[in-house]
C-alpha cells in the first residue's frame, strides 16, 4: 500500500544529491570533452570548433609526454613504497595493546594535515642551507628542490609520508575483519607466526590490499598540489604532472580547449587504472570463489 | 607480552611520521637571526605575531572556516536525505546513484575545472567564496553519502517501520525519528567533509584570484614567492594552518578512522 508512495518520496530525497553530482561532476567532465575540440582563449573570446587538433598537438609534445611519464612514474613508485610500508604499520597496530589509541592518533596526523603543509614541511627539511638534512649530513646533495633528477622523488617523499597512514588503516580494517579462529586453529596446530602470514593473514587480505592500491593510485594520478609547492614543475618543466601542466595550460596560458584536452587525458588513464583494479578485485574474488 | 614486541615495529613509523612535524613546530618557534645556529637559544612567538599581522594569513583562516562551514552544511544537507532514501526506501536508481557516486569521487578534480571555471565566471561566481562552495559541496557528497548510508543501514529497520505504522510520512521519519539517532555518523561525514573542504588548493587557486579571498592551502602555498617571508613566519604560518585538523585528528581519531575506513571494509 505504500510502495508507491516510498517510491516517489525516495526519488524526491535523492534528487538534490543527484543533481549536484549530475551538474558540478558528470556534466562538467563532458563539458570538457567537448572543450577539448575547440580553440577556446577566454581574454580574446576566441571560441571555435578544431575537432582532434589538440590532441594531435598533444602526441607532438615532448612537454605532455613528460606531464604523463611523471604522472605515471610518481603514482608507481608513490603507491609501492606506501604498501611497502604500510603493511607492517597495520600489522604493529592491529597487535599493539596498550597506547594504541595514541598510536592511531599520532600516525593519523600526517594524513590530516593539508598536502601543501606537508610539501612546506618537507621544503624545510630539505632546506639546502638551514633543513635538517644539511644540518645532519653536510655532505648531502645541497639542492634537492632544483636538481631535476632528484626534485621528484622529494614529492614521493611528500606522499608516502602523508599517505602511508591511510593505506595502514585501511590495511587495518581488513585485517579486523579476519576471525582471529583461523589464526589461533592454525597456532595450535603447530604453524609458525610466518607461516600464518603467508597463508592465512596475506591471502585473507588481499582484496583490502587491491582496495587500497585502488584508492590510492587513482589518488596519487591527480597530484598537484605536492609538486606545485615543492618545485611549481620546474627546473624547467622536468618534475611537472599531468594536473600541473593542464593547470598552467588553462590558467597561466588561457588556453582552454588545449587544456581540456589535457584534462581529458588525465580523466581516461584514471578511468582505465580504475577499470584495471577493479578486474583484478573481481578476478581474485572469482578465483577464491572457485576454491 | 602482547603488545610489548610491537613498538619495535612501531617506533620507527612514529620517528618518521612525528619527528618533521615536531621540527615544524620547532623552526616556527625559531628565532629568525639564530636559523644558522645548531640550537636555538630561546623559543619565540614573534613568527606568529608576522604570519599572523600581515592580515593575508588572518584574513586566509576566515575565508577558509567560511568556506569549510559552507561546505559541510551544503554537503551534509544534499546527503543525509539522499543515504536516508538510499537505506530505506525502495526506489529505482538507488544502486546507480550510489555507484555512480563512488566512480565520481576518484574523477581527478582537473577534468571539471576548465568548464566549471567557464559555469562560474557565466553565473559570475567565479572569485567569489560561493563559487568555491558549491563545486566543494559536490566532490564531497560522495563521502558524505557512503558513509551516511551506511549510518542509516545500521540503524534498525523496524525504526522506520515503527514510524510508518504510527502514520508519519517516509519524511517526518526521517526528520524526526531516524536523523537525530544517525547523530554520531552525521557527526563523522561532517568532520571529513570539513577536513577535505579545508585542505584543498586545485580549485581554490584555480577559481579565487583575488589576495583577499584565498582560503589558506592557497595563501600558503604562495607564501614565500609573494612576500619572500623568511622560513621561520612561514613555519608558524603552516602551524598555524594545522590547528583545526590536529585538534580534529587527536579529539575524533576513533571516528575518524571509523569513517575513513566504513568504504574499504565494506567494498
Amino acid at each position: 500500500m505504500t510502495g508507491e508512495s516510498e517510491r516517489r518520496q525516495g526519488l524526491l530525497l535523492a534528487a538534490p544529491a543527484t543533481a549536484a553530482l549530475a551538474l558540478v561532476a558528470v556534466g562538467p567532465v563532458l563539458a570538457t570533452a567537448w572543450l577539448s575540440l575547440r580553440r577556446k582563449i577566454l581574454v580574446f573570446g576566441e571560441d571555435r570548433f578544431i575537432g582532434l587538433a589538440n590532441y594531435r598537438a598533444l602526441a607532438g609534445d615532448a612537454r605532455f609526454w613528460n606531464a604523463l611519464w611523471n604522472t605515471a612514474y610518481f603514482t608507481a613508485v608513490a603507491v609501492a613504497l606506501e604498501l611497502l610500508l604500510a603493511l607492517p604499520l597495520a600489522l604493529a597496530l592491529h597487535r599493539a595493546g596498550r597506547g594504541r589509541s595514541a598510536l592511531r592518533a599520532s600516525v593519523l596526523l600526517p594524513w590530516m594535515l593539508p598536502t601543501v603543509v606537508a610539501a612546506k614541511l618537507w621544503a624545510l627539511l630539505l632546506q639546502p642551507d638551514f633543513g635538517v638534512l644539511a644540518r645532519l649530513a653536510p655532505g648531502a646533495p645541497a639542492a634537492i628542490l632544483a636538481s631535476p633528477a632528484l626534485a621528484l622523488h622529494a614529492a614521493i617523499l611528500v606522499d608516502v609520508w602523508k599517505t602511508t597512514p591511510f593505506v595502514a588503516l585501511v590495511l587495518l580494517a581488513g585485517l579486523q575483519a579476519i576471525p582471529e579462529d583461523l589464526a589461533r586453529a592454525a597456532r595450535v596446530d603447530g604453524a609458525s607466526a610466518l607461516r600464518i602470514f603467508r597463508s592465512i593473514t596475506l591471502p585473507l587480505l588481499r582484496p583490502a590490499i587491491v582496495l587500497a592500491l585502488l584508492f590510492r593510485s587513482l589518488d596519487a594520478f591527480r597530484v598537484f598540489d605536492a609538486v606545485f609547492v615543492l618545485t611549481e614543475g620546474g627546473p624547467g618543466h622536468t618534475t611537472e604532472p599531468l594536473s600541473l601542466y593542464a593547470y598552467k595550460t588553462l590558467l597561466r596560458a588561457g588556453s582552454f580547449g588545449l587544456g581540456s584536452a589535457i584534462s581529458l587525458v588525465t580523466f581516461l588513464c584514471v578511468l582505465a587504472l580504475g577499470l584495471a583494479w577493479l578486474r583484478a578485485l573481481a578476478v581474485r574474488h572469482g578465483r577464491e570463489a572457485l576454491r | 607480552m602482547k603488545g610489548a614486541p610491537r613498538w619495535a615495529v612501531a617506533a620507527p613509523y612514529l620517528a618518521f611520521f612525528l619527528l618533521p612535524f615536531a621540527w615544524l613546530v620547532l623552526t616556527s618557534l625559531w628565532p629568525d637571526a639564530e636559523l644558522a645556529r645548531p640550537l636555538p637559544s630561546h623559543l619565540t612567538l614573534e613568527n606568529y605575531e608576522a604570519a599572523l599581522s600581515g592580515g593575508g594569513l588572518a584574513r586566509a583562516l576566515l575565508n577558509s572556516l567560511v568556506v569549510g562551514g559552507a561546505t559541510t552544511l551544503l554537503s551534509l544537507g544534499l546527503a543525509a536525505p539522499a543515504a536516508f532514501a538510499i537505506a530505506r526506501l525502495e526506489f529505482p536508481g538507488r544502486r546507480l546513484l550510489l555507484a555512480g557516486a563512488l566512480a565520481i569521487s576518484m574523477f581527478p578534480p582537473i577534468a571539471t575545472a576548465s568548464p566549471l571555471y567557464v559555469l562560474l565566471r557565466a553565473v559570475r561566481l567565479l572569485d567569489t567564496l560561493p563559487g568555491l562552495v558549491l563545486p566543494y559541496a559536490s566532490f564531497s557528497l560522495p563521502l558524505a553519502l557512503w558513509l551516511l548510508t551506511s549510518t542509516f543501514r545500521e540503524l534498525p529497520a523496524e525504526l522506520y517501520r515503527a514510524a510508518r505504522v504510527d502514520g508519519a510520512t517516509p519524511w517526518l521519519a526521517f526528520r524526526r525519528v531516524l536523523l537525530p539517532l544517525a547523530a554520531p555518523g552525521v557527526g563523522t561525514s561532517a568532520l571529513l567533509v570539513f577536513v577535505f573542504a579545508w585542505n584543498e588548493l586545485l580549485y581554490a587557486i584555480t577559481f579565487v584570484t583575488t589576495p583577499a579571498r584565498r582560503t589558506v592551502p592557497v595563501a600558503l602555498a604562495l607564501f614565500a614567492g609573494e612576500f619572500r617571508d623568511p622560513w621561520v613566519v612561514l613555519a608558524a604560518a603552516a602551524a598555524v594552518a594545522t590547528v583545526p585538523v590536529v585538534a580534529i585528528a587527536v579529539v575524533f581519531q576513533r571516528r575518524v578512522i571509523a569513517g575513513l575506513t566504513a568504504g574499504a571494509v565494506k567494498g
